[in-house]
């Protein structure tokens, strides 16, 4: 049976989606930062679904230590979910350099460090799929939250090279953008709940979506819409805006 | 984020902060300020509004399921159906359930609930193993019958009054199949009904649906409903191998507020199709699935939109086993001569409890929904004064309206749940619109 490494196993919508890869008889290896909340995590999975869970430290910032993360997973799993991600706080972030950077490594350079890792395994083997969490807030930066936006627009672009190298190799990637979720991330914002999936609505999508090899999935159809006008605006109208 | 927000009655309607519990961590930043705990908005009124709400929704782990003792553990904002979609397949079930499976453990303790099983395995209370509670200023307690038993009884029925419950662990009761098999007779009045819960007292399950409407010889005209889990010997070779299966139903769903004159028509249709048709004879046994059993009104998503946008109120009392028939009968010709209660009503008997706010006593409870229309506030009020004088008391989980004075006067142990309130909880950090009209 298959299995799935998440990264980020704490995510609300990686929980989601560890859910559906377990209800489809997957097992289940999570990898988060604070390991007392992925404890918690991994009874609550094993309980509902009776499935294999198992549970390994990862910090996306601490990029010397992927390397020994990656080389502990014997075999590594077949599917590898990259779910960690930081919205931060773009008016503190545009000031103070610690947290623009936390905002740009959790989402970009962390990243990168460890999908280098994996999908050179994954060329060794000829197989393997990787998805990657972006965000339409990547295709056009905003002044509300550019340095989050412009961090996943580079996630993205790296998830796009990829793809095309590791396709030679009989390997896939899979970029999610799923538009506004229902998650701690979002739980201070005031979301439009037409815009606004839930997280198992993304699993479902992101299930369906690696198993037919889509290269690029929005979870509501609404936003594939939206971010086609968005992205067709003159940016001379669109620097005027205020979003 | 502020928002309007309201429970299942959809009266009152609170300007609400409603902030989500991830982690425990968050707790002391999420309660400097005075707020109320609150699970899925089951209960009717405002026992779960305050202008400060933490929603514990989203923090609902499974933490541990023992499958051989039947040992459940999970933290408090775990819903019912969630949990029994894991138990059920492995033989165990819920030890007391209320009429939805839509609520939390943290509800569920909170208001102490009963099921249809009081009178033979009393409240939620009596099966816990031990919660574990934050009351504020970063002091969390794990109590049980033996440890903090104070404490304990005080948050079993306290309504959140003592803080943030964060997990439950409970014992569970063995079951052999997903069916309950079940028993129904007609009682053509109320002396029938009274001699029915008698008759069927042994029977871990009982309630009756009571027309409040009729008058005259049928008055207190009801069908008995009694039930006991169906063991495996009851099914026949085929059912065996799919005894403890979960079968998935349908939803309907009640999209828009019905305008509240539908109402009436709608109830007494289904009550009369109850009466005559589905119960042929007296007596009719059959076995159901356990979701029919304990969740009819589950099976209709949003059923509390029947009454309109102005919402209803649920009326829900106990009385004492000596004067409950004497108040059933004053009681409800009082509603029958106002004619604006619902056509249908839940009659049920309740064993001893020992509690400090817990609802039930033995004795009988009956629960009623009132649309919302002028007047009936002063209506409830005239209700309550009749309970009151044969010494019974309203549920506080049902209730949006109750006047502090008869609260005071009908809930015995208040002083003690005070104490306790003193000595855990001094600065009065949890409260809620109910509680401030209550305690106030
Ligand atoms: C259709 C229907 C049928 C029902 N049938 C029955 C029945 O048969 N028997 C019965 O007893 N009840 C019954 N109820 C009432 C229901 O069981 C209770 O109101 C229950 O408490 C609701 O739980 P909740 O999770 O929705 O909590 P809420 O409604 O959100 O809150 C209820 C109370 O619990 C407190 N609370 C919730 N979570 C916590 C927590 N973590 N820590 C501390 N306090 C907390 C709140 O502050 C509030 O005082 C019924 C309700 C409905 C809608
Ligand atoms: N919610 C949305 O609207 C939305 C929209 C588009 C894209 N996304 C993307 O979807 C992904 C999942 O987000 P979510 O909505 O599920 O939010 P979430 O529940 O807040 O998840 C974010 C996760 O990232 C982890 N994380 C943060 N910094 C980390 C680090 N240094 N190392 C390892 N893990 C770290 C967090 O772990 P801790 O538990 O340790 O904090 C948390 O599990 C993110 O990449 C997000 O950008 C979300």
């Amino acid at each position: 049976m298959g299995s799935i490494l998440i990264l980020g196993g704490t995510s609300d919508i990686a929980i989601s989606i560890a859910e559906e890869y377990l209800s489809n008889g997957y097992q289940v290896v999570l990898a988060a930062r604070n390991l007392e909340r992925l404890g918690i995590v991994k009874s609550d999975l094993q309980i509902r679904y009776n499935g294999v869970v198992e549970i390994k430290p990862f910090d996306a910032e601490e990029l010397q230590s992927h390397h020994d993360l990656v080389g502990s997973l014997d075999p590594l799993p077949d599917i590898t979910l990259c779910a960690f991600g930081y919205l931060g706080d773009q008016s503190i972030a545009k000031k103070n350099t610690e947290e623009c950077l936390k905002i740009i490594t959790v989402n970009f350079t962390g990243a990168v460090s460890i999908l280098n890792l994996i999908s050179e395994r994954y060329k060794k083997n000829r197989a393997g799929t990787i998805i990657g969490l972006s965000s339409v807030a990547g295709e056009r930066g905003r002044q509300s939250n550019y340095i989050y936006g412009s961090s996943k627009a580079a996630f993205t672009s790296y998830l796009s090279g990829l793809r095309n190298e590791l396709f030679h190799f009989g390997c896939h990637v899979l970029t999610v953008k799923p538009g506004f979720v229902d998650t701690k991330m979002t739980k201070h914002l005031e979301l439009n709940p037409w815009l606004t999936a839930q997280p198992n609505q993304v699993a479902k999508a992101v299930f369906r979506g690696a198993n037919s090899k889509r290269n690029t999935i929005y979870v509501l159809k609404m936003w594939r819409f939206i971010m086609f006008i968005i992205r067709q605006l003159p940016e001379t109208v669109f620097k005027r805006l205020k979003m | 984020m502020r928002q309007k927000v309201f429970n299942w009655g959809r009266y009152p309607q609170g300007d609400v902060d409603l902030l989500p519990l991830y982690y425990l961590e968050e707790l002391d930043e999420l309660t400097s300020k005075p707020c109320i705990a609150r699970g899925n908005g089951r209960c009717y009124g405002d026992s779960s509004l305050s202008s400060q709400v933490i929603s514990t929704i989203t923090f609902d782990k499974a933490l541990i399921f023992d499958k051989k003792q039947g040992i459940f553990k999970c933290q408090s904002g775990m819903q019912l159906s969630d949990i029994l979609d894991i138990i059920v397949p492995h033989g165990w079930f819920l030890p007391v359930t209320p009429g939805t499976k839509f609520i939390t453990v943290g509800g569920a303790v909170a208001s102490d609930i009963h099921g249809k099983n009081h009178h033979t395995e009393g409240s939620f209370s009596k099966h816990i193993i031990e919660f574990e509670i934050y009351s504020g200023e970063g002091l969390h307690y794990t109590c049980s019958a033996k440890e903090h038993p104070d404490l304990f009884h005080a948050t079993c029925g306290g309504m959140g009054l003592t803080g943030i419950i964060t997990s439950v662990t409970f014992q569970l009761k063995k079951i052999e199949s997903v069916f309950i098999t079940r028993v129904q007779e007609k009682a053509r009045n109320l002396d029938e009904a009274f001699e029915l819960f008698e008759k069927y007292s042994n029977h871990t399950y009982s309630m009756a649906w009571i027309d409040c409407l009729k008058g005259g010889n049928s008055f207190g005209r009801s069908i008995m409903m009694a039930g006991e889990h169906t063991t495996l010997n009851e099914l026949n070779a085929k059912q065996k191998p799919e005894a403890l299966k979960l079968l998935q139903g349908s939803k309907l769903n009640i999209p828009l507020d019905l305008p509240s004159f539908m109402l009436s028509g709608l109830s007494v249709k289904s009550f009369n199709e109850l009466y005559y048709h589905k119960i042929l004879g007296k007596v009719k046994q059959d076995k159901t699935y356990f979701d029919q059993f304990f969740y009819p009104l589950d099976a209709i998503n949003n059923w509390n939109r029947m009454y309109g946008k102005h919402g209803f109120i649920q009326y829900q009392f106990v009385l004492p086993l000596s004067t409950s028939r004497a108040g059933l009968v004053e009681i409800m010709e009082k509603i029958r001569n106002q004619g604006s209660g619902s056509f249908l009503a839940v009659l049920k008997q309740f064993g001893p409890q020992d509690g400090m706010l817990s609802f039930p006593m033995e004795g009988y409870t009956l629960a009623l929904d009132f649309p919302f229309r002028p007047g009936l506030l002063k209506f409830l009020n005239k209700l309550d004064e009749l309970v009151l004088k044969y010494h019974g008391r309203l549920y506080l989980t049902k209730d949006a309206r109750m006047d502090a004075e008869v609260f005071k006067a009908s809930y015995p142990n208040l002083g003690e749940f005070i104490n306790v309130l003193d000595k855990y909880v001094p600065k009065r950090s949890f409260s809620s619109f109910q509680s401030e009209r209550l305690f106030g």
